[in-house]
């Protein structure tokens, strides 16, 4: 008797312990999927926020760049800046003066030297008919070259020999320069990968987002407030409940042909806009507040609503008064995850032409502009070598917004839960 | 343990005592001249299923009413119909009728907000809002716009803690949530909140049945003190509560209410079987 007890517990034992090293082992599978496709996101990602420049040494003849005085910024965006630039990349090689070996040397700046130059006298118009030292961007395949991602010789190389040469001079003159690239984080898109920056998808994100918390979430909230504190359980709640639900469910994209269909075709909003895009990201993020929210709400001790009503609280002052602040965490966090969700979904904006090329950065929800996930989808398609790491950077900066949005989602959470302990 | 024995024993013969030095009191109960409240054939029905069946008593006012019976025999159904709790109930129906001062209190023009200003309400579990002790208090005063500025309100306040027997105990920490009191503490703060908002009535649904001996101790000793300036309905389990508190007693039965009576006529000589079965513990 006491032999087929030990026998049975020794294999309960193993049971649990087999039960517990599976557990374990699933994971550290996920583990290990998630930290690789971080690492491979970030290895060729992190490069995207540096760029190799050239010291170029210019002189800023006022009559070359085609500018007179007063040297006021509309002026200095009039002028013409190539041809200073072209004359002090010469200068600096004053041996190569074919024709040909001079385009392949100009080939070797970006064409962001020019707005280099520009930018910087915006900033000190007084230095004009002065010489000055000033770092311009490489061009893409430079850059790439400095960054070890492209070949020096192959069948592949994108070099000739001189280019090479030049190249190998000019660091060993100690004038290619690696900095940080504020142009990525803060610049719009361009068609040159070294200029391409992310700030434009950035504010339309952000623009769009804006617009789907300021439609979403009153809606949302009165919504689930008033089907879970007010609506009779008769057959058109149960029904508009059942559907409810199942919106949470419906393809992103069809949400994406109704806006277009809708707001674009009928309303005759404009397109490509942050607003429309918001507009429709906010009926997709509409179910998912709605249906935290009345958890949240049905989560709420029924004694504080019999306690608030004993008092002589009329209905509404329960809600307002007591079940909404004590439901708020739980709508807040509901929210924010809808918003996250919203900031990652790309198919229904590119269906309302959120998908166009915009360099500019938009400065209200009423301008045409790119969306992170967007100009992701963007970037994968371009063939330059150069755009393959401002991908996985861009991937980077939304996986950034993401995990703040979430770490505010959870310290919410935290800060609810102390409290009611 | 031996401090408490002697309280109980002395609070427990305290209100006997005074029922039956107090006369005049006792006989007035069926005076009618300071009848709170009266019900009359009130019937109540959740959905198909009948809750209670022509229930007709009288509340007197500055009394102690105790309603005793076994679980499910309809005695908080009941109390909830006096402020109209039930409401929320979209099942519940009510006929009969239930007056206050004489006015119908389900007539069509009456406010059900306004009513339960006057009819207040302390439930089984203490259910004080998760904000602070002082919040607690003043919310029933704001809501019913009853102080005019912050000193009033203060005012009320500490007034309400102090009839309530709190204030020594949470003077010094007004501003802390009011969820990290004891679960005596937390019943008498929501006394507190309740006659802040001086309702005529005070409505309490097994006021103790969550609390320890001492925390009961102290809330019957409220009870007698408020008795002074409230008119008290209280349900309750314990036939020991009733008996030490109230000045009447109605016992429940499966819906109806059996007996209704002097508190001291209903213990110690019982009309109905079913009353005489229950307090001896034949059943129930």
């Amino acid at each position: 008797m006491i032999m087929t007890n030990e026998k049975l517990i020794r294999k309960r034992n193993r049971a649990e312990k087999r039960f517990r090293a599976y557990g374990v082992l699933s994971l550290l599978a996920a583990g290990s999927v998630l930290l690789f496709l971080i690492y491979t996101i970030v290895s060729s990602g992190y490069s995207a926020f540096f760029r190799a420049s050239m010291l170029l040494d210019v002189q800023l003849d006022a009559a070359l760049m085609d500018v007179a005085p007063p040297y006021t910024q509309d002026v200095l965006l009039q002028g013409r800046y190539g041809t200073v630039v072209k004359q002090a990349l010469y200068a600096q090689f004053p041996d190569v003066v074919a024709r040909k070996d001079r385009r392949d040397l100009a080939r070797m700046l970006s064409p962001g030297a020019e707005q280099s130059v520009r930018d910087y006298l915006i900033d000190h118009p007084d230095r004009i008919g002065s010489r000055i030292s000033l770092e311009v961007p490489l061009s893409s395949d430079f850059d790439q070259l400095y960054k070890g991602y492209l070949p020096r010789s192959g069948d592949y190389v994108r070099f000739n020999e001189a280019q090479l040469q030049w190249y190998d001079r000019l660091q060993q003159e100690g004038r290619i320069h690696y900095r940080f690239n504020t142009q990525f984080l803060f610049g719009g898109d361009s068609r040159y990968p070294e200029l391409a920056g992310i700030g434009g998808a950035v504010m339309g994100s952000l623009f769009a987002l804006l617009v789907c918390f300021l439609l979403a979430f009153p809606l949302g909230i009165a919504a689930a407030t008033y089907l879970e504190e007010f609506a009779r359980d008769n057959h058109l709640t149960r029904i508009i409940e059942a559907n409810i639900n199942n919106l949470a469910a419906v393809p992103s994209v069809i949400f994406g042909l109704l806006g277009l269909a809708i707001f674009l075709n009928v309303f005759g909003l404009p397109r490509s806009t942050p607003l429309v895009g918001g507009m429709v990201l906010s009926l997709m993020t509409l179910p998912t507040i709605i249906i935290a929210t009345r958890a949240s709400i049905r989560a709420v001790s029924p004694g504080i609503r019999t306690a608030a009503l004993g008092m002589g609280a009329s209905p509404v002052q329960v809600v307002f008064h007591h079940v909404l602040p004590a439901a708020m965490p739980g709508t807040l966090t509901g929210t924010i995850i809808g918003l996250a969700q919203a900031l990652g979904e790309t198919a229904p904006l590119l269906m309302i032409g959120m998908v166009a090329f915009i360099a500019d950065i938009p400065s209200t929800p009423l301008d045409a502009s790119a969306a992170l996930p967007v100009q992701i989808f963007l970037w994968a398609e371009s063939a330059e070598r150069g755009f393959v790491e401002k991908t996985s950077a861009a991937i980077m900066v939304i996986m950034a917004f993401l995990i703040l949005m979430n770490l505010l989602a959870v310290i919410i959470r935290s800060k609810t839960q102390s409290k009611v302990e | 343990m031996g401090t408490v024995m002697t309280t109980e024993n002395f609070r427990s013969n305290e209100p006997i005592a005074r029922i039956l030095a107090d006369e005049p009191e006792v006989s007035t109960v069926s005076s009618g001249a300071d009848i709170k409240m009266a019900t009359k054939g009130v019937d109540v029905f959740y959905g198909d299923k009948q809750a209670l069946d022509d229930i007709s008593i009288d509340i007197h006012s500055k009394q102690i009413t105790a309603l005793i019976g076994p679980s499910g025999c309809g005695k908080t159904t009941f109390l909830r119909c006096l402020n109209r709790m039930n409401d929320v109930v979209d099942s519940c129906r009510i006929t009969g009728s239930i007056t206050m001062d004489g006015e119908d209190i389900y007539a069509p023009g009456v406010d059900v907000v306004s009513l339960r200003g006057r009819v207040g309400m302390v439930f089984q579990k203490p259910n004080p809002f998760p904000k602070s002790i002082f919040e607690n208090v003043a919310y029933g005063p704001k809501i019913h716009g009853l102080a005019r500025t912050n000193d009033e309100l203060e005012e009320i306040v500490m007034k309400s803690l102090t009839k309530a027997g709190l204030i020594d105990e949470v003077k010094d920490r007004l501003l802390a949530p009011a969820t990290g009191l004891s679960g005596g503490q937390q019943q008498r703060l929501c006394i507190a909140r309740a006659i802040a908002i001086n309702p005529d009535v005070l409505l309490m649904d097994e006021p103790c049945s969550a609390l320890d001996p001492i925390a009961t101790a102290r809330i019957e000793d409220l009870m007698w003190e408020l008795k002074e300036n409230f008119t008290i309905i209280i349900v309750t389990h314990s036939m020991q509560q009733a008996s030490r508190v109230s000045q009447q007693t109605g016992f429940f039965h499966m819906g109806v209410l059996a007996e209704v009576g002097t508190t001291e006529q209903i213990f110690q000589n019982p009309v109905d079987t079913r009353t005489r079965d229950y307090i001896t513990g034949r059943f129930g």
